[in-house]
């Protein structure tokens, strides 16, 4: 089980969670200009890391707030727990999604690239 | 509305687990920015830290989420509800009733931190958990708010629907010695 600092109420079990998938995804717009791709891939596509992942999680049992973790997807080590409003406080995070770049799946995903 | 008629779903009392008598019950939830109008229209300090409860002349505003609080009434009555939504208007935030939704429990005793920890998996030590500390949390499968009203009290809240799961894990792990 995992043990995750909720950044308003502090380390909790992991059943007062909701896992909420990939973080920092941006919604393409304005929405005139969005081809079926790039809205499809705003979507459905995620990259499935093996590694370091930035994503969501519910405190669905607690303060209702979502918040980002930053976490290995290999060992489960948490190496960041920061606020939606927040940048990724990791020293070498430039704000983008991070992972190999041939996986990212389209524009769609924002980040700075 | 409240209504003195509903009764409790719960069992009478054992050494270390008591029903808790009708409570009228209400959740606020309004931005930061509107704390203060709303505390002063309602006549308690909503707590801005995280966790943490106020209790002043017999009501106690409890914090659940940055901007979430319940507000129980220990002296129940049908028109509480009603008169602090008068009190409220005007000011940005929402006030819902909801007496008859859960219920209350107090564990209390030497033995009430353990109880907890058979489904609980805080940490209820007092340096932990001290007293006025509140949350939400999971007992078990059943999602419940925790609220330390002393060093060996707590005042457990649980959804109608659950409060006979909870209250009989809670008997389970009492009768174990």
């Amino acid at each position: 089980m995992l043990l995750l600092e909720c950044p308003y109420c502090g380390p909790r079990a992991e059943i007062e969670f909701r896992y909420g998938g990939e973080s920092h995804i941006r919604r393409p717009g304005p929405h005139a200009e969005v081809s079926d791709a790039q809205w499809a891939d705003y979507l459905y596509n995620r990259k499935n890391l093996k590694g370091e992942h930035r994503e969501r999680w519910l405190h669905a049992a607690g303060c209702r707030r979502w918040f980002n973790v930053a976490r290995n997807t290999v060992t489960h080590q948490v190496l960041a727990v920061y606020k939606m409003t927040e940048p990724c406080p990791l020293p070498d995070d430039t704000g983008a999604p991070v992972g190999d770049p041939s996986m990212t799946p389209g524009t769609a995903m924002g980040g700075a690239a | 509305m409240f209504d003195p008629d509903v009764t409790s779903p719960l069992d009478d009392g054992s050494p270390a687990i008591t029903p808790v008598g009708p409570v009228s019950r209400a959740i606020i939830r309004c931005r930061a920015s509107d704390i203060d109008l709303v505390s002063n229209r309602i006549d308690i300090a909503l707590p801005r830290a995280a966790c943490r409860s106020v209790q002043d002349s017999g009501l106690s505003a409890l914090w659940l989420g940055p901007d979430e609080w319940l507000i129980l009434n220990a002296t129940p009555a049908d028109s509480w509800v009603s008169e602090l939504s008068a009190r409220l208007d005007g000011a940005l935030c929402s006030l819902v009733d909801v007496s008859h939704r859960q219920v209350a429990l107090s564990v209390h005793g030497p033995r009430a931190e353990d109880i907890l920890a058979t489904g609980c998996a805080l940490d209820h030590s007092i340096a932990a958990f001290p007293v006025g500390m509140c949350t939400r949390t999971m007992f078990a499968k059943a999602e419940i708010v925790l609220w330390r009203t002393g060093a060996a009290n707590f005042h457990l809240e649980v959804w109608r629907s659950f409060a006979r799961y909870v209250e009989a894990l809670l008997r389970e792990a009492e009768s174990e010695r």
